[in-house]
């Protein structure tokens, strides 16, 4: 069983930038993506709780993204612009997937 | 003055505001209750439907087709008008930024409709008839406000983006809009026959499950309160109390110019004094992230909403009845 290089870039974002995420991923040919919700964390501005929130303004989700590695940079470029003004972390990790003609 | 004190003393005895007391004050000594979000959520999803179905069902039986037009025109127009004095009175009041005053002047022209509800639920507790088509005028008044907020964005800084079709679906298909307008539909399309097939479902429960949902709302707000006082200033603080006194009186002016009933007016003063804190919030992270939500949130939901939960709607009764007797 052969395993294939890929990279696992992760997004975590505000729950009201989903769709534009979602549209900019899609524009950048990343067809298989997972959105997790977020409970809650720590960021700049300190603790953050998704429970109790009456408005989605407060929620956060995370995008998890595998993908080959030579599409990555053309993921980057379409993903910037929307989190460019947003609160929000992207990181990528170097990562192994089994099938790789899936990504 | 005595009607006014013998008012507020019945408003704050009734079960729905001490039930929303309770769960300010069980947040404020940090208790863990909870009420847990998929009940919350359902509740609001009843109250929203029942609400909206009365509603529609009301002007199926009495009509009401100039009269709408004209209230809902009114709403529009208060909705875009009020940012402007909300974002004059936080220049006064306060040293937030142009991008938080027009978030903030965003969220007090548009409404609080867990406020319209209360104020309802208590005009119908004391016999205050109002006319059912008010529902449709809160759900008009959602948005305009925030067009009115990007506008005076796009005047202080002529480099803002455009906006995009999501903040429009944001603002115009959120789940809480569809759901009203749709049940006033149904209630309108149905009338009255449709409302006595459903009317155990929607009456009955009404006052009990509004109660619970205001002790989940108390909760919230008082949590939010608990951390006010590091993002609201002095003066936030006396702008959250008194814009809505101020916009209160903008609604009496539409409410009488319109000839609407004493309970009519009193809606139409509270949507004006109340302020959004769910769809607009929203709305406010994808138009201007810039803009510190903890500010306008705070505002709006800590401050504002029980100000007005408690104070304010009993006042706005008082002062319709004073001005319309006068």
């Amino acid at each position: 069983m052969d395993l294939y290089p890929a990279k696992r870039v992760e997004i975590i974002i505000e729950s009201v930038m989903e769709g534009h995420l979602t549209e900019a991923l899609v524009d950048a040919g990343v067809t298989g993506f997972t959105i997790v919700p977020v409970s809650g964390g720590s960021g700049r501005s300190g603790q953050w709780s998704g429970q109790g929130q009456v408005s989605r303004a407060g929620g956060m989700v995370m995008f998890v993204c595998l993908l080959r590695p030579d599409r990555l940079q053309t993921l980057l470029d379409s993903v910037f612009p929307v989190l460019d003004r947003h609160i929000g972390v992207l990181s990528v990790t170097d990562t192994y997937v089994l099938r790789a003609e899936r990504f | 003055m005595d009607g006014i004190l013998a008012l507020a003393q019945q408003n704050l005895l009734s079960p729905i505001i001490l039930s929303f007391v309770l769960g300010l004050a069980a947040a404020l000594v940090r208790s863990d209750l909870n009420i847990p979000e998929a009940i919350a959520k359902g509740l609001s999803v009843y109250l929203l439907f029942a609400i909206g179905f009365k509603g529609g069902a009301n002007v199926s039986s009495h009509g009401a087709d100039l009269e709408l037009a004209l209230a809902l025109l009114a709403g529009i127009i208060l909705s875009a008008a009020l940012p402007f004095v909300a974002y004059g009175l936080l220049r006064l009041l306060t040293r937030l930024s142009v991008v938080d005053a027009a978030a903030v002047a965003a969220h007090y022209g548009s409404i609080s409709i867990v406020t319209f509800v209360a104020a309802s639920t208590i005009l119908d507790s004391q016999g205050i008839g109002y006319e059912g088509y008010m529902v449709a005028v809160a759900a008009a008044m959602e948005a305009p406000a925030i067009l009115t907020a990007l506008w005076l964005i796009s005047r202080a800084r002529p480099e803002s983006r455009q906006q995009d079709s999501h903040l429009w679906r944001e603002v115009m298909l959120n789940g809480s809009i569809i759901l009203l307008v749709g049940a006033f539909v149904i209630g309108w399309i149905t009338g009255e026959e449709g409302k006595r097939q459903i009317d155990p479902f929607i009456t009955a429960p009404f006052h009990g499950l509004l109660c619970l949902f205001l002790l989940d709302m108390g909760l919230v707000a008082g949590r939010g309160l608990y951390k006010a006082q590091r993002v609201v200033s002095a003066g936030a603080l006396v702008f959250g109390i008194t814009m809505p006194l101020v916009s209160s009186l903008f609604g009496l002016l539409a409410g009488l110019a319109l000839g609407l009933s004493l309970g009519g007016v009193t809606l139409l003063m509270v949507l004006a004094a109340s302020a959004s804190y769910i769809a607009v919030p929203a709305a406010m992270r994808v138009a201007l992230p810039e803009a510190n939500p903890a500010v306008y949130l705070t505002l709006s939901l800590c401050i504002t909403f029980p100000f007005n939960l408690i104070l304010g709607i009993p006042l706005y009764i008082t002062a319709a009845e004073l001005v319309m007797a006068g």
